[in-house]
């Protein structure tokens, strides 16, 4: 399967992908802007996420609750998500609406600080935290997705710290950091504008011409630090966090291949081998044949920078203790150093992937997300139409040297979530974690 | 492949029932004069005016019934080589017997793992040979077993579906399996304030003897009990082609489907399957408010409302139109209010639960402790000015959100085939998505004013406010809400099963 793609560059640097389908009457405006967690600087942990918020907040020509309503009012859906290194803003809306919503991103680039104001940044300050509160704080085992980057990569590592960041952080962020981290970051040459659906792109390139051609490029963002890391974390991580739970839950992240790399297909299919779906080695023998477990699963996070991780997440049943849960997911791993995977597993994980890759092709709105993120972390938007052939081209060999490398003790971080109750038994320290050298 | 991304995104939390429904012909009301303007005398500083929104074809809907009384529905939609099955029974958690709760949903689930010919591995297995997904779940009215798949792969794929929907096995050992993992995430909702505030409402809503007050996953109790002779009578009883329908949506023939439903589903054996009738419940005679104490929790977690209509109300697009004005929308007055003018929360919504009789009227929000008394002073002035006439502006602007999003539920085949579910199960005319647009625009300022006036009594509310009780109660009993009760999360969810 093969979707149409044109690409082309304004003179200003901005990068911008077509995607023409008429199915329906519909149309995905998706922006990338290459800029995320990791482009923090210390004392401002969270800050490009609080940023995203106050994108929403109206510029020079549009007012304060504008941006919702013009879209809402034209029938259209819109929302915006920041990564560790990406932040993405997208609306779809009936095809006659191409040109407003290209009017409202490009009046964001082109022309936000005007209306930024103090109670507009405590405002959304106040809706973060809550954020925080409602996904990590109030959340059981909440705090996990920001725990274990902080554990599994090093302390100056751009993705060790929160993404969401520390409540004493939002509460540090300025009007002066907005203002700063627009100019830097907020440039029509850090991003990539992606169309798809229902238009014309001879149109559609003019109204963007139109809109954006006169933004001027910016001045060129600091360089992130070297990201690169050894292969393995050179000895065992491990962190016990006693938490208001029912149930002990273990997730083990091993450092792997960088998203879109050779080797980064095989660790994908690893994580399917392990835990994509009921018939998943982990959920085979965890849930059903040993019952140790209530649920286990395993993904990539993809992160195309620096080194991904593969994480495995398991739940506890009930009788299962703390330590029964973390022996028996490492002997699991272990059994699969021991033997490797074989041609089904490998062919049964594929089949299913594939399945997924071309479904998420069905909605204008992801079809052009898709676009923005291979164009942003490679260049090269026509990637997406070799997802299925690279995955496809996987071998048995391949997963078993990805495991052979990658899923060795000296490459897994331990973060155990622990039933405050039976925290008071004699558990390793919280700290008895060792940093890679 | 999974993301966690941090979302702005709200609407999520409690995507309440009423969403905005859609489909087919010309969408061209209420704003037919805007014209397209020439491309050199766009003013930089002003939204570009529009051409007129485009018209929208839904796709060609088919239907056949097999001698054995199942329905079919055929959607074609060919953008993708993919298909969306579902076969849907028309009867779901209302039809749990007594003391049962959780039946139909545990029925449901153990579709999967066995049949006469298939052991669960093997159902599993077969999934990943032919790469389709596979699911099968039970709500209020209905229980689905739903299949999605590449179209190369639809023969072998439904028969995979006829397997589990017609032969399920129940094995022993698979049923006391999956009756632990259900026990055990029971157990975990003891953690979780907004669950403990969903069951915790319902229940106060509607009282245990009431269907809709019940958990459909059921109780630790119901599902610790529920012998697998109640699980085969339910499944014999209820799950009949008399019953059902087949709906199939993507890049297939209408033909094509008929033929190969009379070939797997034909010999399928009709039965007289009786009719569960839900009582209308009458809801609160006084406002009152339950608190349950969570110690400490981080956010308070608001359910707010009363009972609501059932899905066949003739009301149906006033409600729609009064629910996108209070909280439906991002750019709803408790959104806008709780959320960007006072950050209380990350979101705050509403939503009508339209089900074969009156379900739940509920407004919600995850509030930061500190605020929950304001917070309910907030919902309260909400409640009550959202009874007085509403804005003609404001009220347009709701409209037209309802009837230009329309096409965006048409997308993908899962998106219509969410569609077209209601319809089958409340046996609505599957013709109803064509005169929304019309319908929509029918709403007057004086049918909004009714319907919430009728549905939203600010002295008979039922408030459930789950949160750190020794923080928020002081404030809370300041304000006098009405009648407070003070539960805890055992009272709510029962005693926990010693193992």
């Amino acid at each position: 399967m093969r979707i149409p793609i044109e690409t082309f560059q304004l003179p200003n640097g901005l990068l911008v992908v077509l995607s023409e389908d008429h199915t329906a009457p519909l149309v995905a405006v998706n922006l990338w802007y290459h800029v995320g967690s990791a482009n923090e600087r210390p004392g401002r942990t969270g800050f490009a996420h609080l940023f995203e918020h106050m994108l929403f907040q109206g510029s020079a020509n549009v007012g304060s609750n504008e941006h919702f309503e013009l879209i809402q009012r034209a029938g259209g859906t819109l929302n915006g998500s920041t990564w560790l290194d990406r932040t993405n803003y997208y609306e779809t809306v009936p095809s006659n609406q191409l040109e407003l919503t290209l009017w409202l991103e490009a009046n964001r680039m082109g022309h936000l600080l005007p209306a930024m104001t103090q109670q507009k940044l405590d405002t959304q300050r106040d809706v973060v935290q809550n954020e925080r509160r409602w996904s990590m704080d109030n959340q059981p085992y909440g705090t996990w997705w920001e725990r274990l980057p902080a554990l599994a990569y090093p302390a100056d590592h751009p993705f060790h710290h929160s993404l969401i960041g520390s409540m004493a952080d939002l509460d540090a962020a300025r009007l002066e950091d907005i203002a700063h981290f627009f100019s830097m970051y907020y440039t029509p040459d850090n991003a990539v504008l992606s169309i798809a659906g229902d238009f014309e792109p001879a149109e559609a390139r003019t109204m963007i011409e139109r809109h954006f051609g006169a933004i001027p490029r910016g001045a060129g963002k600091p360089s992130l630090p070297e990201m690169s890391l050894p292969a393995t974390f050179g000895g065992p991580l491990r962190e016990v966090v006693p938490d208001d739970v029912m149930l002990p839950r273990l997730f083990m992240a091993f450092r792997s291949p960088v998203f879109g790399s050779a080797a980064y297909y095989a660790a994908s299919v690893c994580s399917a081998v392990l835990g994509l779906k009921k018939g998943s080695r982990l959920h085979r023998s965890l849930v059903r044949d040993q019952q140790v477990a209530a649920e286990a699963t395993a993904f990539t996070y993809d992160l195309a920078k620096g080194a991904d991780l593969l994480v495995v997440d398991v739940t506890a049943r009930p009788e299962t203790s703390v330590d029964k849960l973390e022996h028996t997911v490492n002997a699991e791993i272990d059994r699969l150093l021991l033997d490797g995977v074989t041609d089904d597993e490998v062919r049964r994980a594929v089949t299913l992937m594939e399945t997924d890759l071309v479904a998420v092709l069905q909605s204008a709105g992801d079809r052009a997300d898709r676009l923005s993120m291979f164009a942003t972390y490679f260049g090269d938007p026509a990637l997406v139409n070799v997802q299925t052939e690279q995955y496809r081209a996987v071998t048995r060999d391949q997963v078993n040297t990805f495991v052979q490398e990658r899923l060795v003790p000296d490459n897994r971080a331990s973060l155990l979530y622990v039933p405050r109750e039976q925290s008071e038994l004699p558990l390793q320290d919280d700290l008895a974690m060792a940093e890679a050298p | 492949m999974t993301r966690f991304t941090v979302s702005r995104g709200v609407m999520i939390i409690n995507a309440a029932a009423i969403s905005a429904c859609s489909s087919t012909p010309v969408v061209t009301t209420a704003t037919p004069t805007i014209i397209a303007v020439p491309m050199a005398s766009v003013d930089p500083t002003k939204p570009p005016m529009l051409g007129p929104p485009p018209s929208l074809t839904v796709p060609p809907i088919a239907t056949r019934q097999l001698a054995n009384g199942l329905k079919i529905v055929v959607v074609e939609q060919h953008e993708l080589p993919l298909a969306d099955v579902i076969l849907q029974m028309r009867t779901g958690g209302e039809a749990d017997p007594a003391g049962k709760p959780g039946t139909a949903a545990l029925t449901a689930s153990m579709l999967l793992e066995g049949t006469t010919s298939r052991t669960a591995l093997q159902i599993a297995d077969q999934q990943a040979f032919l790469g389709v997904g596979m699911g099968a779940s039970s709500g209020w009215e209905q229980s689905a077993v739903s299949l999605h798949a590449p179209t190369a792969q639809l023969d072998s794929a439904l028969a995979l579906l006829a397997d589990v929907a017609l032969h399920p096995a129940f094995p022993v050992a698979d049923l006391e399996r999956v009756r632990k993992a259900r026990l055990t995430s029971l157990q975990q909702q003891r953690d979780r304030g907004p669950v403990i505030a969903d069951r915790a409402y319902a229940a106060a809503l509607y009282g245990s003897d009431n269907p809709y007050g019940r958990p459909l996953a059921g109780t630790e109790a119901s599902i610790a009990s529920v012998t697998r002779d109640e699980l085969l009578r339910f499944y014999t009883t209820y799950y009949r082609p008399n019953n059902a329908t087949l709906l199939v949506v993507g890049d297939v023939n209408a033909d094509d489907v008929a033929r190969r439903a009379e070939a797997i589903f034909g010999k399928w054996a009709r039965a007289e399957v009786p009719a569960t009738v839900t009582a209308n419940a009458r809801g609160a005679n006084a406002t009152t408010l339950v608190l349950i104490d969570k110690p400490g929790a981080a956010q308070s977690s608001f359910r707010i409302g009363g009972i609501g209509a059932a899905r066949s109300t003739n009301d149906y697009f006033a409600l729609q139109v009064l629910n996108t004005l209070l909280g439906g929308s991002f750019s709803s007055r408790l959104n806008q209010n709780l959320r960007e003018a006072r950050g209380y929360t990350y979101g705050a919504s509403s939503g009508f639960s339209l089900r074969r009789s009156a379900g739940p009227f509920t407004a919600s929000a995850e509030v930061v402790s500190a605020k929950t008394d304001s917070a309910l002073i907030e919902f309260m002035k909400e409640l009550r000015s959202i009874r007085d006439t509403v804005p003609s502006a404001e009220l347009e602007r709701a409209k037209r959100y309802l009837q230009l999003g329309l096409p965006e539920d048409f997308e993908t085949t899962r998106s219509i085939a969410g569609q077209f579910l209601p319809l089958l199960t409340y046996d609505i005319p599957l013709e109803f998505y064509n005169s929304a647009v019309q319908r929509i625009a029918a709403v007057t300022q004086a049918d909004v004013q009714r319907v919430a006036r009728q549905y939203i009594d600010p002295s008979k509310l039922t408030l459930v406010i789950v949160g750190d009780r020794k923080t928020i109660e002081p404030g809370l009993r300041a304000l006098n809400p009405g009648d407070i009760v003070i539960r805890d999360a055992r009272d709510v969810l029962g005693a926990p099963l010693t193992p």
